[in-house]
């Protein structure tokens, strides 16, 4: 029987579990439902708990070790020199035998008939049915593959046993425990109140699998480059060398790219701050509730793009435009004409991060400087100062750790936006000033070492996850500062 | 009623009329209104040069809007209307040619709330003249940042720490911080929203004594809900209720004898 | 007020004091700092329009398809020359479809089927996905071999980029991908109205493809809708009971404020993070299929997760301690004041929380590259668990696309995508004034 009809029985029975519970809490409370602690409705669920959940935790606990048991099992009876083999081929093997496995299942005696009689060869017979092997069919494996079923059938008849007879003790014990003073509510309440813990310690699993995930993997490209070079070389040339052949490292230099990526992520700022604040204080300060209706929306629509979006427009409007005008311009200056700004280049991908950052400047500076107290405009306005001079000199520098704030957490949004990048900042990854050329990012190279097809050994796309943590890092730091200067702001004007 | 009041306050009061210092400010058919919600109607009220003029009135009468008239801080509410005239020195603030800058350079105001802005000590009384240009250089803006903090009472406690923030003061520190801040601009009036509501009764012992002194050389209206503040700083007084202006005329005699019920129940604490 | 009471001497006419307070400056400053609020706001609008209008501009021509009615005869000489196609129904599969519709064109044209070279530019003005569409046909009716029917079948790329206009036709056609000739037959045909733009429905329900005219968004729709539904199933009730323990039951202490920050961390971490984690942890180490939906669906649910429970708790904490007290009063314990009382009150706040955040993860395209949903996908997906792409996946790999006729698709697929997404927001505005509560 398969998990899957486990599961109904267990929820049937739960079901039952709740109405067994709901009556036996009626009739010992004799019909008198003040006499009962909790509504009867608690004692039943009190019981559909008790039934459902222990056996549910079995099962999953079932589900997730037996694999590896039956494995490991599968595994000691293999032939030694088999054994002997380095993991990567270890894993090879149980994959074949998993197949091997799954393709016995659904042959039909004719088939094994067929089979033994030599008729048809075991590949070419799975092939029929649609499974296939990577690979020939090795003399020990048709017995592994069996041992496996074998073992794996066992244990779905064990497991189905164990959790049925689980989940009915469960309903007569908790069953059995109803009695009219029994606080039937607070162990139910107890359950859910649990049940939302576990559900809010979900972001916290997150974050611990982040971090290990990437520590791991960053661990194993680090036993074959070391840190040092990663961190402080200035060429960036992962080459896809054949495997076993000299020199097939390559170099990863961070520094290329973590330039290119602070450089992209500099000249955006230069753009979506000052437009993102002056459109704040003007929506803020100026505007009145008419164009503030209008125009707040407007750049909300701007936040709401998605990245990808953007990056089509730098791919194949900006860029193209940036490379013409800057044809036009060398033509005018120097009558010749030679575009000196690429279409892929540091600007052409700053200016439309640029574009995409403004909503999230300008709203968050918008928040900042409605929570700075009407209190500080009358008192400069009451001493005669003007409304900008109000905000230049009073509003902003009040709001401005907030500000500072807001700026971080924008940073930290340019450093790891990846799709406008990817498609406008280009692949190169090189060292350079120039702004018109250009130059590549950590996120570009997660990317592009990670699509395709990939071995998970290699340094090439483990590396991928050493960019990932530089980059995980970075913005912590960003977020941690910015969400600490912000929540500090916003204490002292609360 | 409003249309006679004058009259009949001048006429009651009969010797001391000759008595009056020239207007300094003056308010005919003054009407407010926020929206549809119509907050002062047809308020006639003169404010006379160095003498302290009390607004008092329960809560909502209109008296803080009628304040807020006198310097145009209205202007920063949305959809308040100011109609009728109101003069300083004969001129009507409300008229075109007139800068609410300029306009707000001479009158100055101390609000509710002690409302420092986040900078030092000496930058918020600085702040005043140095957006005027009224100082031409360090030292002098030195002398004004100090005999501001003087007429404000408040030199010899922040002496040693002109340079800390400004919102570390005390309350009561920190409003005669504002009104210094006020003073520093060189005002010949200055508007006082409830200076000493956010202060306990040893601070507001201080601002009275000094609204005392300043009266020598400003002018000074100020909103209040105490009728003990209003008797102890003020020299004329004037009643509003409900939008209206009730009554006005000399303090004393608004504290012994009003002419109207309302302003009788209110100062004997009926209502308010 | 009449004058003749006021004393004359009471009123100084002097008029305001006047200083030199530098009004003139000031007030040119003053007009300079709104100019620069209104000229940011103003580039902020020209960025949107301009980006709206390369988008639409480029892409509104992808909702529409040229096709060529051609009359196709399905000759058995092609199809089944042997004849076998009674015991052997592959050789209706493998039959060289093309030819049918190519001869079909040439007849229609009235071009001599003898001149190669005629004859094989006629054949590529029509889409290569002529032999799918007849080849379907033959499967369904073979009873139709033989006779001859008019089909409508789609036109090449390049013909269609030509009908609309977009090849600049007096470039040296040895430079461009359709002649002069293929323009002629081109202006003939439509002159006949036998060929025509009609609404362009492969768009919506094609998979990958290598050429441009049967190229469709159908599988990333799929894709992208089975990724939303399992964020929803995962992040909303996760998310909810999360914020409901944080702000209804959790002690202030030093857990919970790790946990807060946390998720104030996570909501700012870099989205192609989360694809690295669903590649380590479900890939590598739970070994779950890749391209698959399901993990998709996975990395997105824990992306969204922090704007859910930012959102939710905002509306929780929008609830008035009031309601609280009152149900608290009458005796009601904790979780049943928080679920029968704050909780529907906050609902319409959760629920716009919840559309914002899955409009987020339907937009995002990072993580999904790392898992890799950039797989060239035909067939529509049946379950999560097969491969599939994603809308803004679809148009990263179109984008890194040449073709004229691809930029199309891109745009269109971009207005889609921003449709999908303009739906969703205008749903949770609506939600919001509808329910929206001020207390």
């Amino acid at each position: 029987m398969n998990a899957a009809t486990t599961i109904v029985i267990v929820l049937c029975l739960a079901a039952l579990g709740y109405v067994a519970g709901r009556l036996r809490a009626n009739r010992v409370a004799g019909n008198v439902a003040s006499s009962l602690h909790s509504r009867s409705g608690y004692y039943g669920a009190f019981v559909a708990i008790f039934t459902a959940l222990p056996s549910l935790f079995v099962l999953a606990a079932w589900l997730i070790v037996s694999p590896m048991v039956i494995n490991s099992q599968v595994f000691d009876s293999l032939p030694r020199e088999i054994q002997a083999l380095p993991d990567t081929d270890h894993a090879l093997q149980m994959g074949k035998i998993n197949s091997i496995a799954q393709g016995l299942e659904q042959l039909t005696p004719q088939d094994e008939a067929r089979l033994k009689s030599g008729a048809v060869d075991m590949r070419s017979l799975l092939g029929e049915k649609g499974v296939a092997i990577a690979g020939e069919v090795e003399d020990y494996m048709p017995a592994a593959a069996r041992k496996l079923s074998a073992m794996h059938s066992a244990s779905g008849l064990y497991r189905t046993f164990v959790i049925i007879l689980l989940a009915a003790v469960g309903l007569m014990w908790s069953w059995i425990q109803i009695k009219p003073r029994m606080r039937a509510r607070n162990s139910v309440e107890a359950v859910i109140i649990a049940g939302l813990m576990l559900a809010s310690s979900i972001a916290i699993l997150t974050t611990v699998g982040i971090v290990l995930s990437m520590v791991s993997e960053t661990y194993r490209f680090f036993t074959s480059v070391p840190p040092l070079e990663f961190f402080f070389g200035t060429v960036w040339d992962p080459r896809f060398a054949a495997a076993g052949a000299e020199d097939s490292a390559g170099q990863f230099g961070l520094i290329p790219l973590l330039a290119g990526t602070l450089y992209i992520a500099f000249v955006a700022m230069l753009v979506a701050v000052p437009i993102g604040l002056y459109a704040a204080i003007y929506m803020s300060e100026y505007a009145g509730q008419r164009l503030r209706s209008v125009v707040k929306p407007l750049l909300e629509v701007l936040a709401g793009i998605p990245t990808i979006v953007y990056g089509f427009f730098a791919l194949t409007t900006v860029g193209p435009f940036l490379r013409d005008i800057s044809a036009q311009i060398h033509g005018l200056a120097f009558g010749e004409v030679s575009s000196f700004i690429q279409a892929q280049s540091v600007l052409t991908a700053g200016l439309v991060m640029g574009i995409m950052l403004i909503p999230f400047v300008s709203s968050l500076s918008d928040d900042i400087i409605t929570a700075v107290p009407q209190a500080m405009r009358d008192g400069s306005l009451g001493l005669g100062a003007t409304h900008s001079e109000t905000i230049r000199r009073v509003i902003f520098p009040a709001a401005l750790p907030g500000i500072v704030g807001a700026l971080l957490l924008t940073a930290s949004r340019a450093i790891g936006e990846t799709m406008i990048v990817v498609l406008a900042a280009g692949v190169a990854a090189r060292l350079s000033l120039n702004p018109f050329e250009p130059m590549t990012t950590v996120t570009v190279k997660i990317v592009n070492q990670l699509t395709g097809d990939l071995e998970f050994t290699s340094p090439q796309t483990l590396v991928a996850f050493a960019l990932g943590i530089t980059l995980f890092v970075i913005t912590l730091c960003l977020n941690f500062y910015a969400l600490y200067i912000v929540r500090k702001y916003r204490e002292a004007y609360e | 009623m409003n249309m006679m009041s004058e009259a009949a306050v001048e006429a009651a009061v009969g010797a001391k009329t000759t008595a009056q210092p020239p207007i300094k400010m003056q308010g005919r058919l003054v009407n407010v209104s926020y929206g549809d919600n119509q907050a002062l109607f047809d308020v006639d009220l003169d404010v006379r040069l160095h003498q302290v003029t009390a607004l008092i009135g329960p809560s909502g009468c209109g008296k803080s809007t009628f304040l807020r008239c006198l310097n145009r801080m209205n202007d920063t509410i949305e959809g308040c209307r100011v109609k009728g005239s109101i003069t300083l020195d004969g001129a009507d603030i409300y008229d075109p040619s007139i800068d609410v800058v300029e306009l707000r350079a001479n009158v100055g105001m101390v609000f509710q709330k002690p409302n420092p802005f986040p900078k030092t000590i000496y930058e918020n009384v600085a702040y005043g003249p140095r957006i005027h240009g009224l100082a031409t250089g360090k030292a002098e803006m030195d002398e004004i940042v100090e005999t501001s903090l003087r007429k404000a009472g408040l030199f010899e406690e922040v002496k040693d720490r002109l340079h800390t923030a400004g919102t570390g003061l005390s309350g009561g520190q920190q409003q005669r911080l504002c009104i210094a801040r006020a003073i520093a601009v060189s005002p010949e009036v200055i508007l006082m929203d409830e200076p000493c509501s956010a202060l306990d009764p040893i601070a507001t012992a201080k601002v009275e004594e000094l609204i005392d002194e300043l009266r020598v050389n400003y002018t000074i209206v100020i909103v209040t809900h105490s009728m003990q503040q209003a008797a102890r700083v003020s020299q004329r007084t004037a009643m509003f209720h409900l939008g209206r202006l009730v009554e006005e005329g000399a303090t004393d005699k608004m504290f012994t004898n009003p002419d109207d019920q309302r302003t009788q129940d209110y100062i004997t604490g009926r209502y308010g | 007020m009449s004058d003749a009471v006021t004393p004359p001497a009471a009123v100084a006419g002097t008029g305001i004091q006047k200083r030199d307070i530098g009004i003139k400056r000031r007030y040119a400053a003053e007009r300079r700092f709104r100019a620069y609020g209104l000229i940011a706001i103003a580039l902020g609008i020209l960025f949107l329009t301009a980006l709206l209008y390369t988008v639409i501009s480029k892409g509104y021509t992808a909702f529409q398809q040229t096709a060529i009615s051609v009359p196709v005869t399905f000759s058995e000489k092609i199809i089944d020359p042997k004849g076998e196609r009674a015991q052997n129904p592959q050789a209706l599969m493998m039959a060289n479809y093309p030819v049918l519709a190519r001869n079909g064109l040439v007849r229609e044209l009235g071009i001599d089927p003898k001149n190669k070279k005629l004859v094989s530019a006629a054949g590529k003005m029509l889409s290569a996905g002529s032999r799918v569409q007849l080849r379907d046909m033959v499967l369904a009716d073979p009873s139709i071999i033989g006779k001859t029917l008019p089909v409508w079948i789609l036109a090449s790329g390049d013909i269609d980029s030509a009908f609309k206009g977009q090849v600049d036709l007096s470039v040296d056609q040895a430079r461009r991908q359709v002649d002069d000739q293929q323009i002629a037959w081109m202006n003939q045909l439509a002159k006949d109205n036998i060929l025509v733009k009609r609404f362009n429905t492969g768009l919506f329900t094609y998979g990958a493809s290598s050429r441009a005219e049967t190229a469709g968004v159908g599988v990333a729709i799929i894709g992208s809708l089975y990724m939303m539904g399992i964020v929803l199933v995962l992040a909303l009730p996760i998310g909810v009971a999360a914020s409901i323990y944080l702000e209804e039951f959790a002690p202030k202490n030093r857990w919970t404020d790790l946990i807060e920050v946390n998720i104030n961390n996570l909501a700012a971490v870099p989205s192609i993070v989360f694809g690295l984690l669903g590649l380590a942890v479900f890939i590598n180490f739970a070994g779950m299929p890749r391209s698959a939906s399901l993990v998709g669906g996975l990395v997105l649910s824990l992306m969204t997760l922090p704007t859910i429970i930012i959102a939710t708790r905002a509306a929780l904490k929008a609830v008035p301690p009031s309601i609280r007290a009152a149900a608290l009063g009458l005796g009601a314990s904790r979780t049943q004041m928080v679920f029968h009382h704050v909780l529907p009150l906050a609902a319409p706040g959760v629920m716009t929380g919840t559309i914002i955040g899955l409009a987020q993860a339907l937009g995002e395209t990072a993580p999904l590259l790392l898992i890799g949903m950039v797989a060239f996908v035909v067939g529509v997906p049946a379950s999560p668990m097969d491969p599939a792409t994603a809308l803004p996946v679809q148009i990263f790999m179109w984008a890194n696309e040449a073709e004229r006729a691809f930029v199309e698709r891109t745009s269109g697929a971009i207005i889609i995508l921003l449709g999908f997404l303009a739906v969703m927001n205008i749903t949770a505005i609506i939600l919001r004034r509808r329910f929206e509560r001020r207390w």
